[in-house]
This record gives structure tokens, C-alpha cells and sequence, in this order.
């Protein structure tokens, strides 16, 4: 198996297994980590692509975006980790609710939009 | 597309004015924050505005950023289509401005507010102006990223759960799309759209790039089967978002999928894919507008409407794709299918827009306590009424029009199994729109309850849209002809019979 074959099919496998993390683990840490793992192999499989045989200087515009992707990729688990953390806060779970619960729990509710939001003393209030 | 377009510097400013907005809107005190926002809602527009007028003047139009050109540097691109999104995005994204003024009333929400809007702006801009597929993904990704902070800043349990399930479909989305762009790249060594015009999907691995763009993309478009994620999201958020997210956000992967197709797909990539695109399309609209009636919450019924309206969009790819018969109706499939998108973004934004008055000013919106509403807030409940019309395709709508040409195009193309389904999913919208309707204007008030008072502002930008989605239908001439400039179709269609 040559170098860049090893490396595409070890891409693919990691995407694979990231992509069964986000659909079917139910904890949100988790799908953020099966995320990561799904996002590494799609860098890969961008590694594998530049290569252009022993002797030629690998592509390096699929380096440049897998340099975008990581900048993107940090971002968005940033952003990614503040928000379960909020979802942990405000409905004491680290998981979504199945969707039929939360249809009715949509429907009794009336949402009025001017509802102060408890978060930000919270955060404050904690030693 | 060719090589001697004309060079317009000015495509790079509907992209860089929101981004500074919202720079400067996240470092401004909060009074100053809603005028500088406001000012540079009003430059994204005038910027925007000089784009179309140089695509109207000019036709398509390109710029290299930075002086580096294709295939290293990054392009800027726009034509008739793009310069019809960009007067989509320019409309009600300056509607959404104002209407937000008055939505929002605490110091807090507009500090989360304004900055992400505009972030969400800049990204959608981008987004229609780019000229490849890897800035497509980045824009895709700044659209998303600031569409689900927008989701989650009301801060509910609601609305987070809504907005947590929206990243992760709209990150998954996005990373297997790029999954289909590095396949492309390896097969071409370009991803530029020009230089990879009708080359797409020949071979294993380019039907493999294929699959996974298209799959990644109906995920984020919220076509059926992959919409659970979108009626929650886009009802737990506040109004002026909300509107955004319909109107705007959806057309987004909608915009990528429809350039690639008749741009960059190999024929017979697009006559594999049209149909499957279409039959999916055909189950979300009645799948959409089922669920639409049976919503007690009129925001819920919008957002449902929404997966439906989305199934109309998917209706354009059996009949505009090649070999399905004659080429100058399949263009006008092509261009009802973007007049679709505009008069679905006017008159989805005015639902949503007159929802949210509602809400601020009874306080909830289940069915029972819309109740007689129509003498009590009789320009808000107007305009949710009148944004029906086009949502229900009666003329003179813009609705009206992009629904009768594409229902004439997929009988002329000799697919008249579509028009049933086309008609249906119109009555489907008319039964559910008339059901909450009649409880506005048919039913005795609930109680004799005061209402909040509410800013004028935010039931009129409401009618100001509804009425935009009406005259869309009887101006409907001009965006039609500008959605002919370059468009991918060799017969001029507009010169012959219409």
C-alpha cells in the first residue's frame, strides 16, 4: 500500500467513525469530540491529495486550506463547547430532547420573547 | 462564463461594509451600536444596490482579490442570479434592520444581536458572490456559525436544544461537503466554478465528490428527509431572526447547489441527480404543509411552511435539467425557481415579522389567543394575510408567478406528474394559512385584554415586505430579465414566446 493510499483510507476510516459519533452518541460532548475526529479525517484525505509522488514537492493548496479548515474548525468547537455548556445550564442535561417531547413542551409553552434571561446573573454569582 | 469579463472592484463591498458594521457594532455602547448599525445596514444596501446596477449595465462581472487571480487567489463572481440574491439579502436584510430597532429591549439582546446579524450578512453576501467551492464552504460556515449564536441568543431551554441541534447538522453538513471538494480537487487540481464548468461528477470518485456535496448541502438546505432540525430552530428564535433564517440563511445551500448544478455538473451528473432532487422536493412539500396544519403555535406554522416552500424549490431540477425537453423551458424553470426564492424570502419574512408583533403584543402565539386579533392589530395580522397570498401562489403574487411558470414548464417538458403535486401543495398552503387566518379575522376576541403596546414600526416593515412579495408579481418583468443575465442556458428565453 503506498504512502498515500494509506493515508486516505486511514481518512475515510476516521470520518466514518466520526460521523456514527455525531448520529448516534447521545451525549453532546461527545457528538462536539466525534466532530473533531470527523473534521481530522477530512484533513487528511486534504494531506493525502497534495501528495504528488517521492520526488515533487507536495501541492500546497490543499495545505492552505486545510490551515483554513483547522482556523474554522477551532472556531466552531469554541463556539461549540460555550453552547452545550449553556444547554447543561438551562436544562440540566447534556443531551437533546427527542423530538415528540419537545413538540408538545413547544406547544404549551407560550414564548413571549421579553423573558429576562436568568443566565447572565448566574455566571456572575458563581464563586 | 468567459475570460474577458468585466473587472468590477466594487463586488468586494457588500462583503467588507457589514463586516466592519459588525466590528464596530460589538465594540460601540449600546445607543451608539443601533446607529452605527443602522448606517451600515443602510451602506450594505447602497453597496449591494451598485452591484446589481453594474450586472444590470454591464452583465457578469469579476474580481480577483488582492490582484491574484484563479486558480490560487480568491474570486469574486456575479451575474444575473447573484445579483437577484443579493437584492433578496439587501431587502430584507434592511427590513429585518428596522424591524429589529423596535424588536429588541434589552440593552442585552441588542449587544448579541447586531454584531451577529451582520457577521451573519457579510457571510451570506460572500456566499453569493463567490466564484469557487472551497469559499463556498468558508462562507457556509460563517453563515452557519452566526445563524446558530442568532438561534440560541433568546436563551431558553427551547432555543438552545433548537440551536445545539442546528450546529451539528450544519457542521456535519458542511464537512461532508468539503469531503465532495477534496475529492473534486484531487480529480481536477481546480475548484474554481469556470474552470470546472459541466466537468463535474464523470467517473467513481467524481459521482462520489458528488453525492457528498449534494448530501452535505440538503442537510443545511433543510431538504426532506434531513429538516427535523429546522422548525425548532427557526421558531424558538426571535422574530427579526427568524426571518432571516427563512428568507435568507435556507437559500443559502440552496444558491450553491443551484450554481454548481447548471454550471459546473457534467449533463448526465444532472440528469441522475434531477429527479432524485425533485421526488424530495415533491415529499417535503407535502410533508412540510401537513405538519403546517396541524401547528397550534402560528411561529411553529411558519417554520413548517418553510420546509414546504423550500420542496417548491426542489421542484426546478427534474424539469430544468438536460434531455428533459425543450431547452427554452427548461430555463424558465430555471428562473421561476429563483423568483421563487425571492418571493418566498419577501413573503416569509413578513410571516415571521407579523408573528413577532403578535407575540410582543399578546404575549403568546397559540391559535386561541389570535382571536379577533384582525380589529385589535389590523396592519400586523394584514400582513400575514397578505404575505398568504403569495405563499398560497394566488395572483398577483411574485408566488403566483414563479409557481405558473414552473408548473407550466414541467408540463411542457412532458413532466405533468409534477403539476398535481405543485397544485396540491398551493391548496395544502391555502388550507393552513385560511385556518390561523380565520382565527384572526373570523372568531370573537378571546378576552377583552389589553394588548402591550408595541413600535408602529414593527407591523409595518411586516406590511411594508407582504406588499413587497405582491408587486414582485406585477413587476415581475424586471427581475425575471435580470435573472436571464448569464444564466446557464444557451437560448435566450426572454427574446422567444412568453
Amino acid at each position: 500500500m503506498s504512502t498515500a493510499q494509506l493515508y486516505l483510507s486511514t481518512a475515510v476510516f476516521l470520518l466514518v467513525m466520526g460521523l456514527y459519533g455525531v448520529l448516534v452518541r447521545p451525549h453532546l460532548l461527545r457528538k462536539i469530540t466525534a466532530l473533531n475526529v470527523m473534521s481530522a479525517g477530512l484533513f487528511l484525505i486534504f494531506v493525502a491529495v497534495a501528495y504528488r509522488g517521492p520526488e515533487a514537492p507536495p501541492d500546497p493548496v490543499p495545505h492552505a486550506m486545510v490551515l483554513t479548515g483547522i482556523v474554522i474548525s477551532v472556531s466552531a468547537t469554541a463556539f461549540g463547547l460555550l453552547l452545550i455548556r449553556r444547554v447543561l445550564e438551562v436544562t440540566g442535561r447534556a443531551e437533546l430532547a427527542v423530538e415528540p417531547e419537545e413538540r408538545t413542551a413547544a406547544n404549551r409553552q407560550s414564548v413571549t420573547g421579553k423573558r429576562p434571561s436568568p443566565r447572565t446573573e448566574q455566571r456572575d454569582a458563581r464563586p | 462564463m468567459n475570460e474577458t469579463l468585466r473587472n468590477d472592484a466594487w463586488l468586494a463591498a457588500p462583503i467588507l461594509l457589514p463586516l466592519l458594521t459588525a466590528l464596530i457594532a460589538s465594540l460601540l455602547p449600546d445607543r451608539a451600536r443601533v446607529r452605527a448599525s443602522l448606517a451600515g445596514a443602510t451602506a450594505t444596501f447602497v453597496a449591494s444596490a451598485a452591484v446589481i446596477a453594474g450586472v444590470v449595465r454591464g452583465g457578469p462581472g469579476r474580481h480577483h482579490l488582492g490582484g491574484w487571480g484563479a486558480p490560487l487567489g480568491i474570486d469574486l463572481y456575479a451575474d444575473g442570479l447573484t445579483a437577484l440574491m443579493l437584492a433578496m439579502t439587501a431587502v430584507l436584510g434592511a427590513a429585518i434592520s428596522v424591524y429589529a430597532t423596535g424588536y429588541f429591549h434589552t440593552a442585552r439582546e441588542r449587544r448579541c444581536f447586531w454584531p451577529l446579524w451582520f457577521v451573519l450578512w457579510t457571510g451570506l453576501n460572500a456566499l453569493f458572490l463567490t466564484a469557487d467551492l472551497f469559499n463556498f464552504y468558508v462562507t457556509l460556515e460563517v453563515v452557519g456559525l452566526s445563524a446558530v449564536a442568532l438561534v440560541a441568543m433568546e436563551g431558553g431551554p427551547l432555543a438552545l436544544t433548537a440551536a445545539a441541534r442546528y450546529l451539528f447538522v450544519a457542521m456535519m453538513g458542511s464537512l461532508v461537503y468539503m469531503g465532495g471538494v477534496a475529492l473534486i480537487y484531487s480529480q481536477y487540481g481546480v475548484l474554481d466554478l469556470t474552470l470546472l464548468h459541466g466537468r463535474l461528477g464523470v467517473g467513481p470518485v467524481g459521482r462520489a465528490a458528488l453525492a457528498l456535496m449534494v448530501v452535505g448541502l440538503l442537510a443545511k438546505t433543510a431538504v426532506f428527509p434531513l429538516h427535523l432540525w429546522l422548525p425548532p430552530a427557526h421558531s424558538s428564535a426571535p422574530a427579526p431572526v427568524s426571518a432571516a433564517l427563512s428568507g435568507l440563511v435556507v437559500k443559502g445551500s440552496f444558491y450553491i447547489l443551484l450554481r454548481t448544478s447548471f454550471s459546473s455538473f457534467a449533463d448526465s451528473a444532472l440528469a441522475a441527480i434531477g429527479p432524485f432532487l425533485g421526488v424530495l422536493g415533491g415529499l417535503a412539500v407535502l410533508w412540510g404543509s401537513l405538519q403546517a396544519l396541524t401547528q397550534d403555535r402560528l411561529k411553529l406554522m411558519v417554520a413548517y411552511s418553510t420546509v414546504a416552500q423550500i420542496g417548491y424549490l426542489f421542484l426546478l431540477f427534474p424539469v430544468a435539467m438536460p434531455g428533459a425537453g425543450d431547452a427554452a423551458w427548461q430555463s424558465k424553470a430555471y428562473i421561476a425557481g429563483i423568483f421563487h426564492a425571492l418571493s418566498h424570502a419577501a413573503a416569509k419574512g413578513a410571516m415571521f415579522m407579523a408573528a413577532g408583533a403578535i407575540l410582543h403584543a399578546v404575549g403568546r402565539d397559540d391559535k386561541n389567543s389570535l382571536r379577533g386579533l384582525g380589529e385589535k392589530l389590523p396592519v400586523a395580522t394584514s400582513a400575514f394575510a397578505v404575505a398568504g397570498v403569495s405563499i398560497m401562489a394566488l395572483p398577483p403574487s411574485g408566488g403566483f408567478i414563479a409557481k405558473w411558470m414552473m408548473l407550466v414548464a414541467a408540463v411542457r417538458t412532458g413532466q405533468w406528474w409534477w403539476a398535481p403535486l405543485m397544485i396540491g401543495g398551493g391548496l395544502l398552503a391555502a388550507a393552513y394559512i385560511f385556518r390561523m387566518v380565520k382565527f384572526m379575522f373570523f372568531q370573537p376576541p378571546a378576552s377583552a385584554a389589553e394588548l402591550h403596546p408595541i413600535p408602529r414600526r414593527l407591523e409595518f416593515t411586516a406590511l411594508a415586505l407582504a406588499l413587497t412579495a405582491l408587486a414582485l408579481g406585477l413587476a415581475s418583468v424586471y427581475p425575471l430579465a435580470v435573472a436571464a443575465i448569464g444564466a446557464p442556458f444557451p437560448s435566450n428565453w426572454f427574446t422567444e414566446s412568453f
